[in-house]
């Protein structure tokens, strides 16, 4: 008995692992579903919406739901992609997205994913929200205006004991990640490198160093978000 | 107040899955939850203080800052805004001495708004120190403040006589009152408490049970509908260590407040329901989550359920029934409307924020603590031991062809007689309206805000699975009222405050539709700003949830419905008009400078 699956993407028969969510069978595919919030070896929350598709006609998160025989999926569709382009500009104008001004530009997924949707000017009014600028750890700076709250640092940087450094506040348009003071005190430089890495957008930054690589020159600069997985 | 707190959270066993428990009576000794109290959580508990602040800072009845000594809720759903809430909370912000939203200079009194507390046909109303309060008035609100600054016990304040039924018993002393102005099968007094585990469960298979559940063809009356049979089947099937019953009792739709009256009058229907559920399923943990705003009923409950072990109908080998153990808990909330969504539900049962699980897997598999999990309705667990014991014949002979048996409805707002009704699925909205005595009807909101506002053209469709249906909920708007201001505003203003956040889509884009509402409102909007709120609100439709995927109605129903009255308040012959009031942004700057600029029209 294998467990291959096998189930369309498309129209693209796409072979996969049982028990491999539709995005990593996708992407292992070569074909491209664009996340935010879902990050390797954590569990995925369908929080972003990104990776909205259409199963058998209904809408749902191919980072949370499981590959299965037959399905047929909806993926890069106009539905879909509008979709998209419309999340993306949701999460630009409810925060504060100065990219010029940004270390994490050119490395930022949300500013990637921009581009790739071809987002010009978004549709909504920007909201110019006040958010606050936590600076108190001695190794990074975290920068509400920024974070499109996607819990990647909540659900990855964690202490030994399994303590979260990083966790919600309040709920709605009013949601925020705080940082816990004590460990945010209390941070190696390792942790801080590895929450500002996972971070996708410029909300958590390493205090002291800046701009080592020129912008220009990095990741997303040289090609699109998902081009790597494309074929 | 340390000592306290440690025995408080051992009391627990320091699990940290009761931390709703912890936390609600961490803030009955010491009426909020200070640093001190979350640096003990942190190290009792083994979960960092910001983790501790996330679950805090979720719930509406939680607080990490100072209250006052009495506290008052006062309801903001659009009936208590309908009949007088204004004059209500400028009378209490005046005796009080304090602004809504903050606690009094001497900390005596905290006073903050609240959504919907399931009192819509006895507005306005304010739970006050965990009390219900009323059909207030500002006259009320003197005499209630006067006698709590005279140092009078809470208790003592309800003597307006009691509310009726039960709600006069010592266990509940409340004022409410259970209007009940419509009986049908479900609230006719013709059951014998138990009689079913007594007499049915122990020569009744419990794949025998499912099957006469599902040819009742009994549907969850929350308002989502699913089979009620086949999820049992389902949770029968699902394998693990544990399996669980909830019931849930988060009713938060504005405007619904029959759980309320059921839970107050047919408890025993209720629990046995559960029993009755727990047999079937092969479940041995029940849990009743009770929504805070109905504290005022949890001594009485769980006098109940005292009562039912100590006849074995709940315990260990209940009735005679050899390994049939079945326990339940009530779960007391905190304050949030999403938790009536089952995974959010099932989240704060474990003490957690109550965001929503994505799904699959559904709780059937995978629910409290990742064990098989079944969640009714109250009124569906309410409607299982009439079905056993008359059989589903006799429910199938009620109702309409795509919903069976009777619906039991909140009905609220201008209307002469509000209360509770019980219908017959597939009554007309005609018949409804006018069994309520309501007159001179502009709209009416079926099921809530989640839910659709009709005019009407639609007053004779009917409450059904095939047409309109309904968890419920029914707000009258006579022609007086003003829908878009007044009724579409409150509306929007519930779900986002209601929304968990966790999705992109509801956290955000309820904030842009209610702005682009606003201008509309403001006298600036153009014809495509209708059109782009019908247009956006598309994308809430990939939201994780219910409330998400729904939180647009009341503008895509009010559009759809009551174009007219949009169409009214946009400028005529103007295209485009950005909404921006130039004059306006630069006022304050130009206060602060002294100058006055010139302006060129934009």
């Amino acid at each position: 008995m294998s467990n291959t699956i096998k189930f369309k993407i498309d129209g693209k028969e796409i072979v996969a692992e049982l028990g491999q969510t539709i995005v990593e069978a996708a992407h292992a595919n070569g074909v491209y579903i664009p996340t935010l919030c879902n990050f390797p070896g954590v569990p995925p929350k369908g929080g972003c919406r990104m990776c909205t598709i259409k199963i058998n006609g209904r809408f749902m998160t191919s980072c949370t739901t499981p590959a299965a025989d037959g399905m047929e999926i909806e993926n890069n569709t106009d539905e879909i992609n509008d979709l998209r382009k419309s999340i993306i500009e949701l999460l630009f104008v409810s925060g504060n997205h100065f990219c010029p001004a940004c270390e994490k530009s050119g490395n930022c997924e949300l500013q990637a994913l921009g581009y790739r949707y071809q987002m010009m000017v978004p549709k909504f009014p920007y909201s110019f929200p006040l958010k606050e600028v936590d600076a108190s750890s001695p190794k990074i700076i975290k920068d509400q205006n920024r974070c499109v709250l996607c819990q990647r640092c909540m659900k990855t940087i964690k202490t030994e004991d399994g303590e979260r450094y990083f966790a919600f506040s309040n709920r709605g348009d009013k949601l925020e990640v705080i940082m816990d003071p004590d460990l945010g005190e209390k941070m190696t430089d390792e942790i801080a490198q590895l929450a500002m890495d996972n971070c996708p957008v410029g909300s958590i930054i390493k205090k002291e160093v800046g701009f080592v690589e020129p912008i220009g020159t990095r990741k997303y600069d040289k090609e699109p978000i998902g081009t790597d997985i494309d074929v | 107040m340390k000592e306290k707190i440690l025995e408080i959270i051992s009391n627990y066993k320091k699990d940290k899955t009761r931390l709703m428990d912890i936390l609600h009576d961490i803030q009955g000794v010491a009426g909020y939850v200070d640093e001190e109290a979350i640096e003990l959580l942190h190290k009792e508990l083994g979960i960092s203080t910001s983790e501790v602040r996330e679950v805090i800072s979720f719930y509406h009845f939680y607080s990490s800052e100072p209250k006052g000594k009495v506290n008052i809720y006062l309801n903001d759903s659009i009936t208590a805004v309908m009949h007088g809430r204004e004059a209500v909370l400028e009378a209490f912000e005046k005796e009080c001495d304090v602004k809504e939203g903050s606690v009094s200079e001497d900390g005596e009194f905290g006073l903050y708004h609240t959504s919907c507390i399931g009192m819509n046909d006895q507005e306005p109303a304010a739970i006050i120190n965990g009390k219900m309060f009323t059909r207030l008035t500002p006259y009320r609100v003197k005499e209630i403040v006067k006698d709590l600054k005279n140092g009078k016990d809470i208790k003592e304040l309800i003597y307006e006589g009691d509310g009726g039924g039960r709600n006069a018993l010592p266990e509940i002393h409340s004022m409410v009152c259970n209007n009940i102005r419509r009986r049908g099968a479900l609230l006719t007094h013709d059951y014998t408490p138990f009689d079913v585990t007594s007499n049915i469960l122990g020569k009744s298979s419990p794949e025998d049970i499912i099957s006469v559940v599902e040819e009742s063809n009994i549907r969850g009356r929350g308002g989502a509908g699913f089979p009620t049979g086949m999820k049992w089947k389902f949770g029968r099937k699902a394998k693990g260590e544990h399996h669980v019953v909830i019931c849930n009792a988060d009713e938060g739709e504005p405007g619904t407040f029959k759980d309320r009256v059921l839970l107050t009058e047919f408890p025993e229907l209720v629990f046995e329901g559960m029993v009755i559920a727990g047999y079937a399923v092969g479940a041995d943990i029940g849990l009743l989550y009770l929504r805070y705003e109905y504290k005022y009923l949890l001594k009485y409950l769980n006098g109940v359920l005292e009562e039912m072990r100590s006849k074995n109908v709940l315990g260990n080998n209940i009735n005679g029934i050899e390994g049939f153990n079945f326990d339940i808990r009530i779960q007391l909330g905190a304050g949030a409307y999403i938790c009536g969504e089952e995974s959010a539900l099932i989240e704060s049962l474990e003490g957690k924020r109550g965001e929503p699980r994505d799904k699959p897997p559904f709780p059937v598999e995978k629910g409290y603590m990742n064990y098989p999990t079944v969640v009714n309705n109250v009124e569906t667990l309410a409607s299982i031991p009439k079905i056993l014991t008359k059989g589903a014949d006799w429910f199938l002979g009620l109702g309409d062809k795509a919903s069976s048996g009777t619906k039991v409805l909140s009905i609220s707002g201008d209307c002469n007689y509000p209360g509770i009704y019980e219908v017959e699925w597939g009554t007309t909205i005609k018949d409804i309206l006018d069994m309520s005595g309501a007159q001179n009807v502009q709209a009416i909101q079926v099921a809530g805000p989640s839910g659709a506002l009709i005019g009407e053209k639609d007053f004779g469709r009917t409450i059904s699975y095939s047409d309109l249906p309904t968890g419920g909920s029914m707000i009258v708007f006579n022609k007086q009222r003003d829908i878009l201001r007044d009724v579409v505003m409150n509306f929007m203003n519930f779900f986002i405050e209601e929304s968990c956040g966790s999705c992109s889509t509801c956290r955000n884009m309820t904030t842009v539709l209610k702005e682009r509402f606003v201008k509309i409102l403001d006298g600036k909007g153009v014809a495509s700003d209708i059109d782009d709120l019908l247009n956006w609100s598309d994308v809430l439709k990939v939201s994780r949830c219910g409330l998400g995927q729904t939180a647009a109605n009341p503008i895509t129903t009010s559009v759809t419905n009551f174009r007219h009255l949009y169409e009214n308040l946009i400028q005529k012959d103007v295209e485009f008009d950005s909404g921006f009031d130039l004059e306006e942004s630069v006022k304050e700057s130009c206060a602060a400078v002294g100058r006055q600029p010139i302006l060129h029209n934009m």
